[in-house]
């Protein structure tokens, strides 16, 4: 196990149980360090998902084991790993999934609130200084349905940083943005990797999306192929 | 926690027009049975205010609970004795000599005492035959056993004294003989004997038999008409304390071998009934309530149907199983509490319009309002039910939301 390691799978398999068992990936080494900005690539039904899932601790192996920040996650309770996943680790997902009562602010306050241990107004500023980076500072107040899709993906963003999480877990987020803000995200997910303590992981289709990354993990039918 | 609440009114808010819809179904069922049910207790109140107050709380009767024992049993105390077939001799029934008694039961504290005879009788005014129940009364005793002297809506209970042959009768039956006061009218009795009695005084009760059919006379008029000299056959008894007539009745009837009876025992049948009419009513409005909380049940549903995506990313974020349940179950008990606080206004407002409600019924008593209780009991107990109905209906859906596994939805979702 390697110290610096924030993310370090074993012999990860995951199999669907069922009357024809659907093995979604299987022996995945993988380690992920602070800092590293990785791209998950490989074709359609690969496993890349899966294996977000199992990095963020949404789902479980089946076998093997993940660390995470050197804690052996087996041990924990399903709300020790809601805990994890609430303080430690943020998601973005192809669809912003922003709760569409809520104003913009509101909803990347939202993991700050349940997380809690600091003045409402303290979060609210930092909530703002958040969008602020993201070029959200008009978009506050704004309802999601009142947003475009590059806007509507940044502030799902915002949100997965609410916590100021050291992992970034990020599945196809520019799968439904044109080639602009396509780029935007990536800029903005490398940035986050490069001007810290943060690992991102972004699963894409676009080669040149992850030719801009550190590292890429190519998956195919449900291994790691190449880890580059 | 407070973001959990802001959660579950966003999704009241979504959904306003069916989440009024059960929220009225919950007011409705917490207000009807409070209405009902201070309809219910207030009329059995009622009747058993009228009870306390216009009958004795015990009556010493001139019989015995059990046959007496046979002289053969009685000298073989220990012996295997059975008696089968055993004819009592006919005897002439009523407390004789009834004054050391009713001496001996005036001393017993909190107690008041007074002999009673009762016979029917036929009185005849004006060519009309009206039979009735003539009930032979010491006026001075009975003024504190029973209402009759409030009861008077003319003449004076003194005046059986000062009127020779001097008699009291209900307001019905004075109207059916075409009596007044001051009339005279004849009284003739089984055993024979006529007497010519003059009207004293008029009675209303407002219990229909006792109106409709009976008359009060001095206790030796009665008994001279009656034939039956120093005899009663009953003691009437009124207590301080209503609530203890059941164990007075069983003291005395132990001391003096007479049966006495408790009002309670005497109205058994109708307090039964109470208690059968309760059980009615209760499933009643249960239903009401049953109705109610599907329409919850209906409403935190579909909510969780149509909010798998937001559970979905909640739970990614890093909120428990705990915390989604907890959001679905604030959103039944909301429109549970919203619906019983309404409810219990609602209740209020109907236990006031139905307590000014003019009403002429004619069962076991006049009303000419319905008689309506307001308890606090009610209140409780519909809102308990309310919101104990209100917190299943929100469990079950809430329950299921909450195990919902994020990664299925957000694999379908893109
Ligand atoms: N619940 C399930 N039941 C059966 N098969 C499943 C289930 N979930 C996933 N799979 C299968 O597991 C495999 C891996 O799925 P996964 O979503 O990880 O692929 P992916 O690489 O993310 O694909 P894409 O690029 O299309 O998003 C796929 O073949 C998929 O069909
Ligand atoms: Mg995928």
């Amino acid at each position: 196990m390697n110290g610096s390691a924030l993310i370090e799978t074993r012999a990860m398999t995951r199999v669907l149980p069922g009357p024809v068992p659907v093995t979604l990936v299987r022996d995945i080494d993988v380690t992920v360090g602070a800092g590293e900005f990785i791209a998950v690539t490989g074709p359609s039904g690969s496993g890349k998902s899966s294996l977000l899932y199992l990095l963020g601790l949404l789902d479980r192996p089946t076998e093997g084991t993940v660390w995470l920040k050197g804690i052996d996650t087996e041990t924990l309770t399903e709300d020790g790993r809601s805990g994890v996943r609430l303080a430690r680790i943020g998601f973005v997902f192809q669809f912003h999934f922003l709760l569409p009562e809520f104003t913009i602010i509101e909803n990347v306050l939202i993991p700050m609130r349940r997380l809690g241990g600091c003045p409402e107004g303290e979060m609210r500023e930092r909530a703002a200084a958040i969008l602020d980076d993201l070029d959200l500072a008009e978009n506050l107040e704004r309802r999601p349905h009142q947003l475009s899709g590059g806007q509507l993906q940044r502030a799902a963003v915002a949100r997965a940083l609410a916590n100021d999480p050291p992992i970034l877990l990020a599945d196809e987020p520019t799968g439904n943005l044109d080639t602009k803000n396509a780029d935007r995200v990536t800029d903005i997910f490398q940035d986050l990797a490069h001007s810290g303590e943060r690992a991102v992981v972004m699963v894409t289709h676009n080669p040149d999306l992850a030719a801009r990354a550190d590292r890429r993990i190519h998956v195919v039918d449900g291994r790691v192929a190449e880890d580059l | 926690m407070k973001l959990l609440l802001d959660i579950a009114l966003t999704h009241i808010k979504g959904r306003l027009r069916q989440t009024v819809l059960s929220v009225i179904g919950v007011m409705t069922g917490v207000g009807f049975s409070i209405a009902l049910a201070s309809l219910m207790t207030g009329s059995q109140q009622d009747f058993i205010d009228r009870i306390v107050n216009s009958s004795p709380h015990v009556v010493v009767k001139d019989e015995y609970r059990n046959p007496p024992r046979q002289p053969v049993e009685r000298h073989y105390q220990n012996g295997a004795v059975s008696l089968s077939g055993v004819k009592p001799k006919e005897e002439l029934r009523g407390i004789r000599n009834p004054k050391p008694h009713v001496v001996s039961l005036n001393g017993i504290p909190g107690v008041a005492a007074a002999p009673n005879l009762r016979g029917e009788v036929v009185m005849r005014y004006g060519g009309k035959d009206v039979s009735a129940a003539l009930v032979g009364i010491e006026p001075k005793l009975e003024r504190r056993v029973s209402e009759i002297e409030e009861d008077l809506t003319a003449g004076f209970l003194d005046d059986l004294y000062t009127v020779a042959n001097g008699v009291i009768l209900g307001r019905g039956l004075a109207d059916k003989l075409g009596v007044e006061i001051g009339s005279t009218l004849s009284a003739s009795s089984p055993a024979g004997v006529l007497l010519k009695m003059k009207v004293v005084g008029i009675f209303h009760t407002g219990i229909i038999a006792m109106d409709q059919a009976q008359g009060y006379a001095l206790l030796k008029r009665v008994q001279v008409l009656l034939d039956r000299p120093n005899v009663v056959n009953a003691i009437h008894l009124r207590l301080k304390d209503a609530t203890r007539a059941q164990g007075m009745a069983r003291r005395i009837e132990a001391r003096m071998g007479y049966r006495a009876e408790s009002w309670q025992e005497a109205n058994q049948g109708v307090l039964e009934v109470f208690k059968i009419r309760n059980i009615i009513i209760y499933t009643t409005v249960s239903s009401i309530l049953i109705v109610a909380a599907f329409g919850i049940f209906n409403i935190v549903s579909t909510i969780t149907f149509e909010k798998v995506r937001d559970i979905a990313i909640l739970k990614s974020i890093g909120f428990e199983e705990r915390d989604i349940r907890r959001l679905f179950l604030f959103e039944g008990l909301m429109m549970g509490c919203i619906g019983t606080i309404l409810g219990w206004v609602l209740g209020y407002v109907l236990y006031r319009l139905l307590g000014a409600v003019r009403v002429e019924v004619a069962m076991f008593t006049e009303w000419t309002r319905l008689p309506v209780l307001f308890s606090l009991t009610h209140y409780l107990i519909a809102g308990a039910a309310a919101i104990i109905a209100a917190t299943v209906a929100g469990y079950l859906p809430a329950r299921k939301a909450a195990r919902l596994n994020p990664v299925d939805i957000i694999r379908g979702t893109t």
